[in-house]
C-alpha cells in the first residue's frame, strides 16, 4: 500500500467499468418502470438495491488496491477450498429459486456463491500453473488443472445451473494460451462446428464432405507422411463424433434443450412458447431502430413485455431505448475493456499475474458472448448475466473482485520481482 | 495464432454482434414484425365468408349472424334485474354468477356474458340494451347450410389448430378455417383476406390511440362466392333414393366433367358440424362404426368394379386388335382358362357370343378370354400386363384423378411388379391373373373412377377431370379442368361398346333401367365382397353396381351407382341410376312404381349381419 502503486492503476479500465455499471443502473431504472425516483431508491426494488451494490463494489475495489501484492497468490488455495465448501453447503442450506439451488439467503439478501467461485477459481489456477515445477504439456499437470475447474463445474451442474458451467469451461482458453497442446483446441473447435452442422444438415452429407476434404488434403501433402496419419485420425474422430452428436441430441438432450437449439438455428419457430423471450427481445431491438426510442420511452421496456429484462435481458432495454448506436457503443466498450486487459496480460512478466489476467478476459468474454448472443437471438437461451450491467449483487461483486484483483496485479507490472 | 487468439475472438464476436444489431435494428425492420409486438393491439375485420351456389344458382351455403352479449364490469350501474333476467331468459343466480366470472377475468376488458344469441332473441335484447350500462353486442357469423344434404361435398369449417398456426402465418388462434371438403379446397377464395387496424396500448393493456395514425392499417378484401356444378335437386333426390342403403351415386356431365351429384349414404346434416356442438356431433358421427357417415364411399371407397370393367377390357382388346366386332367366342356355362381351372358363366352350353352379345349378356368367358389374349399377345406376361395397365390408367384408374376435393383414394391396378411380389419365382402367367378380365381379382376402383369411365365412354374416348366448382365469383376455374384428356383407345372403337351398353338396357341384364323416350346405355356389375372381422375373412352379400349414361347420342349425364351388399347390379343400382337420369333429364318421375320400390328398399339387416353372433346366409 503505497502511493506509487496507485499512480500505476489502469485508469481507463476503471473508467470503462464504472461507466458500464452506471449505464446498467440507468437501464435497470427503465425496466422497473417506477413512478418517481424517490420510491425507486428504496431497498425494496432492484434499482435501489443495485445502487447500493455499486457503492459496496467501489469500497471492495479500494480495499483490494491496498492489499499486498503477494496476498492473492499466498491465499489462493485457501480461498479455493472455502469457495468449494460454500458451493457444497448449498445442498444443505441453499435456497431453491427458479429451479436451481444456487442461493444462500442471509438477512433478506440472496447470495450466489458460484459468482464468487469464478474469480477464486481463476486465482487457484493461476497459482497452480505459475509454479515453476509444473508444465501444462505434461499429462499430470493437465489432469490437475482440469480437476481445479471440474470440481466447481460438478458442484454447479448439480444445482443445476448449466449457464455458469459454461463459464468454467472457458478456462480451457487460458490453458491453451499458456501452452496446452493445440490438439485439444482443434478437437474442441472442430466438435463445436460439427455439433451445429449435424443439427442443421443430415449426418451423411457431413461425413461425406469430411472424407472428401481429407482425401484432398492427403493428395496435397503426399510428401509428409506424418500429416497424412494426422488427417486420417482427425477425419475418423470427427466422423464418429457426428454419429454420437446425432445420438446425444436426440436421446440425451431434453425436449426444451432441443427446442432452444432449433429456434436459434431457425429450424423451428415458436414465438408464443419457448421462443417468447427471444422474440420479445428482438422486437425491442427492432423498435429501437437507429437512434432508439429514448430513455424511459421504449414501449416494450415500459410495457414489461420482455421477461427477465432487468437481469439477463438488460441489453434489450439498451437496444430499444438507445437504439443501434447505443447498443453498438456498449459492445465497443466491452470489446475495448477485454482487448485492453488481454494486451496488458501479454506484457505481464509475472506468470501468476499473467494467468490471472488471461482468466479475467476469458470470464468476461464468455459472459459477454453468451449473454449478448442470446439477447439478440444468435445463441440458445442460457441464463447468464451481462457483466457490470445486469441487476444482481452476487454477480456484480464477483466481477468487481475479478477486475479489482486484475488491476491490483497489473499495477505491479513494471516493478522488479 | 496463440498470441492473437483472444483479440481475434473479441473483435470478431463484437463485429458479428454489431452486424447482427444492424440487421435486426435497421435492415430487417419490417413493419409487420414490429406490429406483432405486444405493445401494439391488432383488431381484425373479417370479410363475410363466401357463399356457395348450385349449378342453377340456388344458394346452398350462406352465413347466419349470431350475437355475443359482452360485459365490461367497470361500467356496470344499478340494473333492473327482474327485467334483465326476463329478456335474457336466464335466472337471477345465473346472472350473478356470470357477472362474478366476468369480474374475475377483467374489470376493464370486455368478456363474453352470453354467447350465440339467435336473431330472434337478439331483437328483444337490442331494444332494451340502452338501459344497461356496461353491456355491448358483438356480432359474429356462422356457416349456414341450407339443405340437409351434400355434407360430404361441402365439408365444414372449424377453429385453426396448433399445427396450422405454426405452418401458416395468416391465421391467428380462434379463427376459422375450412377443415374438410370444398370448404377446405377453396379456403383461399371463400375466406377473402382479413383487414387489420393497429392500436397503441399502455402497460395495462388499455388501448390509448391508433398506431402511427393508422397509416399501416389495411382494409379487408371480400371473399369470393363459388358456383358448383352440383344440381342440388338431383343431389337431394339421390339422398332420398339411398335411404336405408349404404353406397354412393356419382353423376357427371360428360361434356364438361362437372359433377352433378355425389351422394354418399348414409349421409348426415351438414349443420351438425357448425357452432358449439361440432365436436360432440363429430365424435358421434365418427363412432358410428357400421354406417361410417364420415367415410365418403364415392371418393374413398375402393371396391372391385365387377362386370362394369369388362367394357374396359373390351376396348383394350379392340385397340390391340385381338378382336373386332365380329369375333365369336363360344361359352359352355363357362370355360377352362387353363388346365383343370374352370371359370363359370351363366351362358347356356353352346352359346356363341360376339362382342355386342357378350356385353349385354355379360359373358365371363368372352372377356376372360380376350383379356388373356391381350396379355399373351406379348412375349412375356410382364410386358403384356404392363401394356394392359398403361391402357387402363389412361382412363384415370389407379390415380387420384385430380378433382378439387381434398379426399380420395387411388384404387389399385396391378402390374408385373405386383405379381412378382406375390409369386417370387415369377411363375405367374396371364391365366393367373384371369380375374382381372371380369373386374374381380386384384383390381380396386373408386366409384368416382367408374363414373369417370362412364363419362369417357359417353364422350367416345375422352374426359375432362371431374370437378365440383364451376365458377369462382364469375371467374373461370383452373384450366386443368377444361382440358380434354384422351385415353389410349381410338375413338372409333367406342361406338361398338356404346351399342353393347344400349343393348344391355334394351334386351340385356338391365332392362329395368329403360326410360320412355330416352335412349339409355348402361352396364351392370356385381362385385364379390369380403371383409375382415377379428382377422377372419368373411364373405358378405355382393355389391350391386351400375354405370350408365343417357341419352345415347349427345349424353347429358353419366352415372355410377354403387349399393353395398345390394347383390346383383340390376337389383338396386340399375333402377336407382335410371331414376336419377329421369329426374335430371325430365325433372319428374313417371315410373312411380319403380320409385316406390327403391324408396322402400331397406338393406339395413344386411349390414348388421357380420356383427351378429350367429352364422348368416349371403346373397339371398
Amino acid at each position: 500500500m503505497n502511493e506509487i502503486n496507485l499512480k500505476k492503476i489502469d485508469f481507463p479500465t476503471v473508467l470503462v467499468v464504472l461507466v458500464l455499471s452506471l449505464l446498467g443502473l440507468l437501464n435497470i431504472y427503465s425496466t422497473i418502470h417506477a413512478d418517481n425516483l424517490e420510491t425507486s431508491l428504496s431497498l425494496d426494488n432492484p434499482f435501489g438495491k443495485q445502487a447500493v451494490f455499486i457503492l459496496i463494489s467501489f469500497i471492495i475495489f479500494l480495499l483490494i488496491q491496498i492489499l499486498p501484492f503477494k496476498f492473492f497468490e499466498k491465499y489462493a488455495s485457501i480461498f479455493y477450498v472455502f469457495s468449494m465448501l460454500s458451493l457444497l453447503g448449498l445442498f444443505i442450506f441453499g435456497k431453491n429459486i427458479n429451479g436451481a439451488t444456487a442461493w444462500y439467503q442471509i438477512f433478506g439478501f440472496g447470495f450466489q456463491p458460484s459468482e464468487l467461485a469464478k474469480p477464486i477459481t481463476a486465482l487457484a489456477l493461476a497459482k497452480f500453473l505459475s509454479d515453476l515445477n509444473v508444465n501444462i504439456r505434461t499429462i499430470k499437470t493437465q489432469f490437475y488443472s482440469f480437476l481445479i475447474i471440474f470440481i466447481p463445474i460438478l458442484l454447479i451442474i448439480l444445482q443445476p445451473d448449466p449457464g455458469s458451467t459454461l463459464i468454467f469451461l472457458s478456462f480451457f482458453l487460458v490453458f491453451y494460451k499458456i501452452g496446452l497442446p493445440s490438439i485439444y483446441m482443434n478437437l474442441f473447435i472442430g466438435f463445436l462446428i460439427l455439433f451445429f452442422l449435424t443439427i442443421l444438415l443430415s449426418k451423411e452429407i457431413i461425413v461425406i464432405s469430411i472424407l472428401t476434404i481429407s482425401i484432398l488434403m492427403i493428395f496435397y501433402s503426399l510428401s509428409k507422411k506424418k500429416s497424412i496419419k494426422k488427417i486420417i485420425i482427425y477425419s475418423f474422430v470427427f466422423s464418429s463424433f457426428i454419429f454420437s452428436v446425432d445420438f446425444i441430441f436426440n436421446n440425451i438432450f431434453e425436449q426444451h434443450h432441443r427446442d432452444r437449439f432449433n429456434i436459434v438455428m431457425g429450424i423451428q419457430q415458436d414465438n408464443r412458447g419457448i421462443g417468447y423471450n427471444t422474440n420479445q427481445s428482438e422486437i425491442a431491438f427492432a423498435s429501437g431502430g437507429l437512434f432508439g426510442e429514448g430513455f424511459l420511452k421504449g414501449t416494450q421496456t415500459k410495457g414489461g413485455f420482455v421477461p427477465f429484462q432487468h437481469t439477463d435481458y438488460i441489453f434489450s432495454a439498451v437496444g430499444e431505448e438507445w437504439g443501434f448506436l447505443g447498443a453498438s457503443l456498449v459492445i465497443c466498450m466491452f470489446a475495448f475493456l477485454m482487448l485492453r486487459i488481454s494486451k496488458r496480460a501479454e506484457l505481464q512478466r509475472n506468470l501468476f499475474s499473467k494467468i490471472f489476467s488471461y482468466s479475467t478476459v476469458t470470464i468476461l468474454f464468455s459472459h459477454f458472448f453468451i449473454n449478448i448472443g442470446m439477447v439478440i437471438g444468435l445463441v440458445p437461451t442460457i441464463g447468464i448475466p451481462l457483466p457490470f450491467f445486469s441487476y444482481g449483487g452476487s454477480n456484480l461483486i464477483g466481477f468487481i473482485l475479478l477486475i479489482s484483483i486484475y488491476i491490483r496485479l497489473d499495477s505491479e507490472r513494471t516493478s522488479k520481482w | 495464432m496463440k498470441d492473437k487468439l483472444l483479440p481475434i475472438l473479441i473483435i470478431s464476436s463484437a463485429v458479428i454482434f454489431i452486424l447482427r444489431l444492424f440487421w435486426i435494428q435497421i435492415i430487417n425492420i419490417n413493419d409487420v414484425q414490429i406490429l406483432k409486438r405486444s405493445s401494439v393491439e391488432r383488431v381484425y375485420q373479417y370479410p363475410e365468408r363466401g357463399y356457395i351456389y348450385d349449378r342453377n344458382n340456388a344458394l346452398i351455403v350462406g352465413n347466419e349472424s349470431f350475437y355475443d352479449l359482452m360485459i365490461t364490469p367497470k361500467d356496470l350501474t344499478e340494473l333492473d334485474t327482474i327485467e334483465f333476467c326476463k329478456i335474457l331468459k336466464i335466472g337471477k343466480s345465473d346472472l350473478i354468477d356470470r357477472i362474478k366470472k366476468a369480474e374475475k377475468f377483467s374489470q376493464i376488458k370486455p368478456s363474453v356474458f352470453l354467447s350465440q344469441i339467435s336473431k330472434k332473441d337478439f331483437a328483444i335484447i337490442q331494444e332494451k340494451l340502452w338501459k344497461y350500462n356496461g353491456f355491448s353486442i358483438n356480432r359474429k357469423t356462422n356457416r349456414n347450410y341450407l339443405n340437409n344434404s351434400a355434407s360430404n361435398i361441402l365439408g365444414y369449417i372449424s377453429e385453426v389448430n396448433d399445427y396450422e398456426l405454426k405452418d401458416n402465418s395468416y391465421y391467428e388462434s380462434g379463427e376459422l378455417i375450412g377443415r374438410q371438403g370444398l370448404e377446405k379446397s377453396y379456403e383461399m377464395s371463400l375466406r377473402g383476406l382479413k383487414g387489420v387496424k393497429y392500436f397503441q396500448k399502455d402497460k395495462f393493456n388499455r388501448i390509448t390511440d391508433s398506431y402511427k395514425n393508422g397509416e399501416l392499417d389495411t382494409l379487408y378484401i371480400p371473399a369470393k362466392n363459388i358456383d358448383l356444378g352440383i344440381d342440388i335437386d338431383l343431389q337431394t333426390y339421390g339422398d332420398s333414393l339411398m335411404i336405408n342403403k349404404f353406397g354412393s351415386i356419382i353423376a357427371i356431365e360428360p361434356s364438361s366433367g362437372e359433377i352433378l351429384s355425389l351422394v354418399n349414404a348414409p349421409s348426415f346434416n351438414p349443420n351438425l358440424l357448425i357452432g358449439r356442438n361440432r365436436s360432440k356431433n363429430y365424435l358421434k358421427l365418427k363412432n358410428d362404426s357400421i354406417g361410417k357417415p364420415l367415410f365418403d364411399r364415392g371418393l374413398q371407397g375402393q371396391y372391385p368394379p365387377g362386370s362394369t370393367f369388362k367394357l374396359v377390357n373390351g376396348l383394350i382388346a379392340l385397340q390391340e386388335k385381338i378382336i373386332d366386332d365380329k369375333t365369336i367366342i363360344s361359352c359352355n356355362e363357362g370355360h377352362f382358362y387353363s388346365r383343370k381351372r374352370f371359370m363359370k358363366c351363366h351362358c347356356k352350353i353352346g352359346t356363341k357370343n360376339d362382342l355386342n352379345k357378350a356385353i349385354y349378356n355379360s359373358c365371363n368367358t368372352y372377356f376372360a378370354n380376350i383379356y388373356k389374349q391381350t396379355i399373351e399377345k406379348f412375349p412375356s406376361s410382364s410386358t403384356g400386363i404392363n401394356n394392359w395397365k398403361t391402357h387402363v390408367e389412361s382412363f384415370g384408374f389407379g390415380t387420384y384423378l385430380g378433382y378439387d376435393h381434398p379426399i380420395g383414394r387411388k384404387g389399385l391396378i396391378p402390374d408385373s411388379n405386383y405379381y412378382d411380389r406375390w409369386y417370387p419365382n415369377r411363375n405367374w402367367r396371364a391365366a393367373t391373373t384371369i380375374s382381372n378380365g371380369i373386374g374381380q381379382g386384384e383390381i380396386l376402383t373408386t366409384p368416382i373412377q367408374l363414373a369417370n369411365l362412364t363419362a369417357i365412354i359417353a364422350n367416345r374416348g375422352w374426359y375432362k377431370t371431374p370437378h365440383f366448382v364451376k365458377n369462382i365469383s364469375n371467374d373461370s376455374i383452373n384450366l386443368k379442368y377444361q382440358e380434354k384428356k384422351y385415353t389410349s383407345i381410338d375413338s372409333i372403337h367406342f361406338e361398338k361398346i356404346v351399342q353393347g351398353m344400349y343393348d344391355v338396357v334394351e334386351k340385356g341384364t338391365a332392362q329395368n333401367a329403360k326410360i320412355k323416350g330416352i335412349k339409355v346405355a348402361g352396364k351392370t356389375g356385381t362385385a364379390e365382397n369380403f371383409i375382415k372381422i377379428n382377422n377372419k375373412r368373411l364373405q358378405l352379400t355382393d355389391h350391386s353396381i351400375f354405370i350408365g349414361f343417357a341419352p345415347k347420342e349427345n349424353p347429358k349425364i353419366a352415372i355410377a351407382v354403387f349399393v353395398e351388399n345390394g347383390y346383383w347390379g340390376t337389383r338396386w343400382a340399375a333402377p336407382i341410376a335410371s331414376l336419377m337420369m329421369e329426374k335430371y333429364l325430365k325433372k319428374e318421375i313417371k315410373r312411380k312404381y319403380l320409385e316406390n320400390y327403391i324408396l322402400k328398399g331397406n338393406l339395413m339387416e344386411e349390414y348388421k349381419k357380420p356383427y351378429l353372433k350367429s352364422n348368416f346366409k349371403i346373397n339371398e
